[in-house]
């Protein structure tokens, strides 16, 4: 039996969600996986598809995927886990991902990063208790001459310094 | 007026939608007319955004613009303060031998008129002519090896999937370029795609192929907007479907995004992860090229392979070949970043020391502090400091020293970095990014953590320690994660001892 739990509170502004015509799980579900079949391997654009409407997993989606799909819930939770970029719980309502590799390193991203945390009074992966930001560290955006690199939602921005975080969050843009 | 403005990732990080916006209401204000084309860049990152100006003796180049600097487009440019001249007189674009990257930063990257007009197509109209084997002994004869760093010859892997015998063959795109110091795929996807898709209708028709997969990191969400777009384009002209072009076979190409796991770079990983399974590594054989993607012969080509391949075919095997030195055949984009004055894409034959990439091309440091070490090749690439710069860049001259080109990111350090640091982030990022499937790289990674804070806290004890355990994860690892996460750290060990003696803090 599939469980039919209320929508969580969406955390992406792009959500496929019509706001006049509320739909249930299970029917956007629905067509998530019409959308997707036939695809050679489709269990990854389902999962972004999924994330894109809700803003993480949700628990009640695995068995239906694992159902049209032909393979066991725990393979589905398998796939989730092993991905960084699937998220099991909702983010903030902006994310912003800071580069940690080595070339945005060289240009001070450590230092950069301790700021962030420290202005933010959160840890990597965390919220800020308004739920107003997530921070996640990523591993190279491809900015690397223009480092440090930072990409928020889903926006690149290169020479990110303490001020220009700073100027980000004060911007409006968050 | 015709005025360019890159749509690259690295150009809007600086800023380009904001100058191309006030070109725009500049421009209406004024009552002119402009035709902006928001182009690839030409890889000079530190001068982004770079606008350029279409005049009659050639395209002139304004950088880095702000907002403010747009009215002066459209008054005397000769005195616009940010001119910097003529764009391909510039000495960073003369210097360069552009092949694969011909026509990134010149053209509109969704327009396949502009790409025709500009020598596109003509490699593919000349494979169609061809035998399919005949266009792998093309292939071969280049000389052209794997650019996503391993360096296989990218003719031997096309003709072990032109012999396979099955129903069904891929092409498979591994456009998840997750090395820091890294970016020539982007930038080519975002700038050029359709030289990608180009280069990999050859590879299907070479070796009998009928789909294409570019599966493409989702850190890079511009080049997922554009590479989108473009295949979308090609179905529509007939490029892509049922007959290429009219006249060839069927094939068709699917974009897939990541989802943020590093391994994925490594082929058979990548291939898990395309049939919707975890990222985990694959023992070989069977070569992907016999048993990959669901079972199928597969091509697995880095992006710049691939993308190289219609300028081997327009310009012919023998004139790529004659780039280079040894086994290192034809041209490398070298990627250079970190700390550097001028960082960016350089596209030139094998064969520069890392003094002339990195005094004379990027100009040193961007603090203006010495070079202390250069990590070529990614995240597992090796250090070297100053002594080595020597070495020409090539795959055999790298491997000889313990290092590795990789996909050419060559990421600059100043004075200020600890190389015991970097040593301890390659064992983190080991333990981060580990499938799981091999212990040495699994557990050794955390292991390796724990070792290099006890090298820092003094305990020179732990150092064999170390030796030994980047021995193990070296010889017991399938892939190159965990195989290869030991040349960062015994690089920087054996190069910069210094920076591992329990003097270091007392020296300071």
């Amino acid at each position: 039996m599939h469980r039919c739990p209320m929508l969580p509170p969406s955390a992406d502004p792009k959500t496929r969600l019509p706001q006049s015509v509320p739909q249930s799980l299970p029917e956007i579900m629905a067509e998530i996986l019409a959308d997707h079949r036939g695809l050679e391997g489709a269990l990854l654009p389902i999962l972004h598809a999924v994330q894109a409407a809700w803003g993480h997993i949700p628990q009640a989606v695995l068995p239906l995927i694992a159902h049209d799909l032909n393979i066991s819930r725990a393979e589905v939770h398998g796939v989730v886990s092993f991905y960084h970029d699937f998220r099991e719980h909702p983010a903030g309502r902006h994310v912003i991902k800071l580069c940690r590799a080595e070339a945005c390193q060289a240009m001070g991203s450590d230092r950069v990063a301790s700021h962030a945390k420290q202005v933010l009074g959160i840890d990597w992966h965390g919220t800020t208790p308004d739920g107003r930001v997530t921070l996640e560290p990523v591993f190279c955006l491809g900015l690397c001459a223009c480092a440090p690199a930072a990409l928020v939602d889903g926006r690149v921005v290169g020479r990110v310094d303490e001020a220009r975080f700073d100027a980000l969050l004060a911007e409006g843009a968050l | 007026m015709k005025l360019y403005l890159p749509r690259d990732a690295a150009a809007k990080a600086l800023g380009a939608d904001a100058v191309a916006d006030a070109i725009l209401s500049h421009a209406a204000r004024l009552g002119v007319t402009v035709d902006l084309v928001r182009n690839g860049s030409r890889g000079m990152v530190w001068l982004e955004p770079l606008a350029e100006v279409d005049t009659a003796a050639g395209r002139l180049a304004f950088g880095p613009m702000t907002p403010a600097d747009v009215p002066g487009l459209f008054v005397d440019l000769g005195l616009h303060p940010k001119a910097l001249g003529l764009t391909e007189a510039l000495p960073w674009m003369a210097g360069q031998t552009r092949l694969t990257f011909a026509r990134v930063g010149v053209i509109d990257p969704l327009s396949l008129a502009d790409y025709q007009a500009h020598g596109g197509l003509s490699g593919l109209r000349r494979a169609l002519a061809m035998p399919p084997a005949g266009i792998v002994a093309e292939v071969l004869a280049s000389g052209l090896r794997g650019r996503g760093g391993a360096g296989f010859p990218t003719g031997i892997k096309w003709k072990t999937v032109a012999e396979a015998t099955a129903d069904r063959k891929y092409i498979v795109c591994n456009a998840d370029e997750g090395d820091s110091g890294t970016f020539a795929d982007r930038m080519l996807m975002e700038g050029d795609p359709f030289t990608l898709i180009e280069g990999m209708i050859i590879a299907g028709v070479a070796v009998g192929a009928t789909k294409g997969f570019v599966y493409l990191r989702s850190e890079y969400p511009d080049a997922i907007v554009v590479m989108t777009e473009a295949v979308a384009l090609a179905r529509a002209a007939g490029l892509l479907g049922a007959s290429v072009l009219s006249i060839g076979p069927a094939f068709d190409i699917e974009v897939r995004t990541g989802a943020g796991a590093y391994v994925c770079g490594e082929e058979t990983s990548l291939l898990n992860s395309l049939e919707g399974k975890r990222g985990v590594v694959r023992a070989k054989p069977p070569l992907p090229a016999l048993q990959g993607f669901l079972g199928k012969p597969t091509v697995v080509n880095n992006v710049i392979s691939l993308a190289t391949i219609p300028a081997i075919f327009e310009m012919g095997a023998a004139f790529y070949k004659g780039f280079g030195l040894g086994r290192s055949l034809g041209t490398v984009p070298l990627q250079i970043a970190g700390n550097v004055a001028r960082g960016g894409l350089f596209e030139c034959a094998f064969g520069l020391s890392l003094t002339q990439i990195i005094d004379d091309i990027a100009g040193g440091t961007a603090t203006g502090r010495a070079v202390k070490a250069v990590q070529v090749g990614g995240p597992l690439g090796a250090y070297f400091p100053r002594s080595m710069f020597h070495l020409p860049f090539g795959y055999e001259e790298y491997a000889s020293a313990d290092g590795l080109i990789g996909h050419a990111g060559i990421v600059v350090f100043d004075d200020t970095a600890d190389m015991l640091t970097q040593a301890r982030f390659a064992m983190e990022f080991c333990a981060i990014e580990s499938c799981g499937k091999c212990t040495p790289c699994r557990i050794g990674a955390v292991r390796g953590v724990e070792t290099l804070d006890r090298i820092a806290r003094g305990d020179t004890a732990a150092i064999p320690l170390l030796t030994d355990l980047c021995q193990t994860m070296k010889a017991g690892s399938l892939c190159a994660l965990g195989g290869f996460t030991p040349y960062p750290v015994m690089s920087a060990l054996t190069h910069f001892p210094d920076d591992f003696s329990p003097l270091k803090e007392a020296a300071e």
